[in-house]
């Protein structure tokens, strides 16, 4: 499955991980491989079972956690963004239909846009919210109360 | 004598208009709000907006200490909120590579079935209420103090309990619990015939659901929708079975799928689910192995730095505990893949074309608890 | 000696309410405002609201073991024009503020507001930390009853409808209860 990934994205990075096989993938080359990864029979990829974004303070990243129904093979994706202000992914939604809601959530609460998307709009706060209160760097005098 | 006066009759175009199921509403799921587009009386599309009662959980996780965040848990879906401890315990004793009690594994199982048995009773209450059958919603929190009553005994309040600590128990369970429980099973087995009775044969329930609100088996799995509800459309996605912790490899239980997926055979499958759990509890309580309550742990929990996941069960669904450590005691970021978030995206596709009086039958099968979908 | 048995004395809030008696009128009006408080706070309707765990008691409440019918909350009402009391149960957000502040003023004279569970009362477990919880619904809508607990038993939810039927029966028609305009 390793080399798999590799043959069709030369440029993936692998990451070491016990629990799941995870790669790294430029931002570019996500929607293609997405595509190949559920239609192609020996990889079966349709069941994206988690889409989280992750705020590492020098770049944002999108993790989907993706499984096969069929084969029973779980496979992790990492896509990075350097850009803090309008940092921008290519959709899934297409691909995988649950991605919807879940992209939404992550442009709500981390700020990173996804291209494509049909309805992006903030999800869980207010039209007028300013900020993205899951970053680290997210300070809200009025709101939070720190122990 | 009046004149019959012949009216021209006008054509009434229907037009789309919109309303507002808003964020108070009888049907006690919680505060959701759906903008339904109808036509006439038929559904076109609908769009539900959420974060009435977003608590920002996935914030506060990162200022506490991983036995904190149990509490936290327990309050997102605190209908099973002993399964929901559960997946932070597993994650962080996988992670410290903690190997916990037998007897510890035993009684999570049971209390694990208990709890999944008073959830659906409370589904099964509201189901019957929300489609007009008041007599529904006694028969069903009776039984369920029942059960109450057990968790009470050993661990000291009826609803929210922070009873599975990393490591094992907060404390050891009460003497008469094997009793109780067995006297629970012998007295719930009669009285899940009364249910069948009142809802399962009844003409109304079952020209109201059969053949409402259709869901294939690759739209479930396109959407991600887990539980009795992706199990009704034929996805088989049972983590106890295939991923599986606790001591649920010992026993022995089927996973029952479904064809349709409409609304009557997600209701079945929530009835056959408390038939296997009570399956389940019988095989697993007379033997309960001796021993400790709880592994020995340290004061203050560090997991090492590296990325974890945990699935588990819930009454609803897959429950998935993605944590990122960095090494200290609190975790980097800590995320929550929670099964009613993924079975209300798929409420727009199944409502397409049904009366709006069969939505609500459609909410109450899909079964959600909105804390959930918004943590 | 059940719930209902439970003297005055038995109650822990005497002050409070010693302090709200006005110094009485003429035999017509107290024989008046006998009659009408008794009729007000035996027959208490609550809008159904519950936002989150605290509404699964406030349901267990209503069912057959801990029947709140016997006090006078025969049914609840969808809609809060019919109601008399509003039982706040659950956490508060910024989000929902604004609707429950519409849901009180749409509700019509005499209302009375029951603060249920610790989230109600002043934030509760989300306190600290948190960037989207309002803390305590008394920065919405003013609170007659604060029952804490998280969530509080049945029989603590009993007890805070007993004393709010108490704090009725100390109305007099004479001084009216005055719904407090907030901001």
């Amino acid at each position: 499955m390793k080399e798999r990934i590799l043959g069709l994205v030369p440029d993936a990075e692998y990451q070491e991980n016990k629990q799941f096989l995870t790669f790294v993938i430029p931002p570019a080359k996500m929607h293609d491989l997405s595509l190949r990864l559920k239609s192609e029979p020996d990889m079966a990829f349709d069941y994206l079972f988690c889409l989280s974004g992750v705020d590492m303070v020098k770049f944002l990243e999108v993790v989907y956690h993706l499984e096969s129904t069929t084969h029973k093979h779980q496979l992790v994706l990492k896509v990075r963004t350097d850009d803090r202000i309008n940092g921008a992914v290519d959709t899934v939604c297409d691909i995988w239909r649950t991605a919807e809601l879940h992209e939404r959530e992550v442009y709500d609460l981390m700020g990173i846009r996804f291209n494509n998307h049909p309805d992006l709009r903030r999800f869980f706060l207010e039209e007028g919210w300013i900020g993205h209160p899951l970053r680290k760097d997210y300070v809200d005098e009025v709101n939070i109360v720190e122990l | 004598m009046k004149e019959v006066i012949n009216l021209p009759v006008k054509n009434v175009e229907e037009e789309e208009y919109h309303i507002n199921m808003g964020p108070q509403h009888p049907s006690t799921h919680g505060v959701l709000r759906l903008v339904v587009s109808l036509q006439g009386e038929i559904v076109k599309s609908l769009k539900p907006h959420c974060g009435y009662i977003h608590r920002g959980i996935e914030k506060m996780c990162e200022k506490d200490t991983y036995p904190q965040i149990i509490h936290l848990t327990d309050r997102m879906d605190y209908l099973s909120a002993h399964i929901n401890n559960h997946a932070v315990c597993l994650l962080v004793e996988k992670a410290l590579e903690v190997e916990v009690p037998e007897r510890v594994k035993y009684i999570r199982t049971i209390i694990d079935e208990l709890n999944r048995i008073a959830s659906h009773q409370l589904w099964w209450c509201s189901f019957g209420m929300d489609m007009g059958g008041l007599t529904c919603y006694f028969y069903g929190l009776r039984d369920r103090e029942k059960i109450l009553d057990i968790f009470e005994e050993s661990f000291g309040s009826r609803l929210l309990h922070s009873y599975y600590t990393p490591g094992g128990l907060m404390m050891d369970i009460h003497p008469d619990f094997q009793k109780n429980v067995k006297a629970f099973i012998k007295y719930f087995r009669k009285k899940i015939r009364d249910y069948d009775d009142l809802l399962t044969g009844n003409m109304i329930m079952q020209m109201r659901t059969k053949g409402v609100g259709l869901l294939s088996k690759e739209d479930a799995i396109s959407y991600g929708v887990t539980g009795p509800s992706g199990r009704a459309s034929g996805f088989s996605c049972d983590v106890r079975k295939h991923h599986p912790y606790g001591v649920y490899d010992k026993v022995d239980f089927r996973e029952i799928l479904g064809t349709k997926g409409d609304t009557f055979e997600r209701y079945m499958m929530r009835m056959n689910e408390m038939h296997e759990s009570m399956r389940i509890i019988e095989q697993l309580i007379d033997n309960i192995p001796a021993g400790d309550y709880s592994a020995k742990m340290k004061a203050v929990l560090k997991l090492p730095a590296g990325e974890y996941y945990q699935r588990v069960e819930a009454s609803r669904g897959e429950l998935g505990v993605y944590c990122i450590s960095d090494g200290n005691k609190t975790p980097y970021r800590m995320k929550f893949r929670s099964p009613n978030f993924s079975n209300l995206s798929a409420l727009d596709h199944i409502s397409r074309g049904v009366k709006i009086a069969d939505l609500v039958a459609i909410g109450g099968s899909l079964d959600y608890v909105i804390p959930d979908i918004d943590r | 000696m059940g719930i209902k048995n439970m003297k005055d004395a038995d109650f822990r809030d005497n002050e409070t309410l010693d302090l709200f008696k006005q110094s009485g009128g003429n035999i017509l009006m107290t024989t008046l405002d006998a009659v009408m408080d008794w009729g007000r706070s035996n027959s208490l309707w609550p809008l159904t609201f519950a936002t989150s765990c605290c509404g699964i008691e406030m349901m267990a409440t209503g069912a057959s073991r801990h029947d709140f019918s016997r006090f006078g909350i025969e049914v609840y009402r969808a809609s809060p024009r019919q109601a008399d009391v509003i039982v706040v149960a659950g956490t508060i957000v910024n989000k929902m503020a604004p609707v429950l502040k519409r849901l009180y003023d749409q509700m019509s004279d005499p209302k009375y507001v029951i603060a249920m569970g610790a989230c109600a009362v002043s934030g509760g477990p989300f306190f600290y930390n948190s960037y989207h919880v309002v803390r305590g619904v008394d920065h919405v809508i003013p609170v007659d009853v604060y029952i804490p607990g998280c969530p509080p038993r049945p029989e603590s939810l009993l007890y805070g409808v007993m004393q709010l039927q108490r704090k009725i029966k100390l109305e007099t028609m004479a001084h009216p209860k005055k719904t407090v305009e907030l901001k």
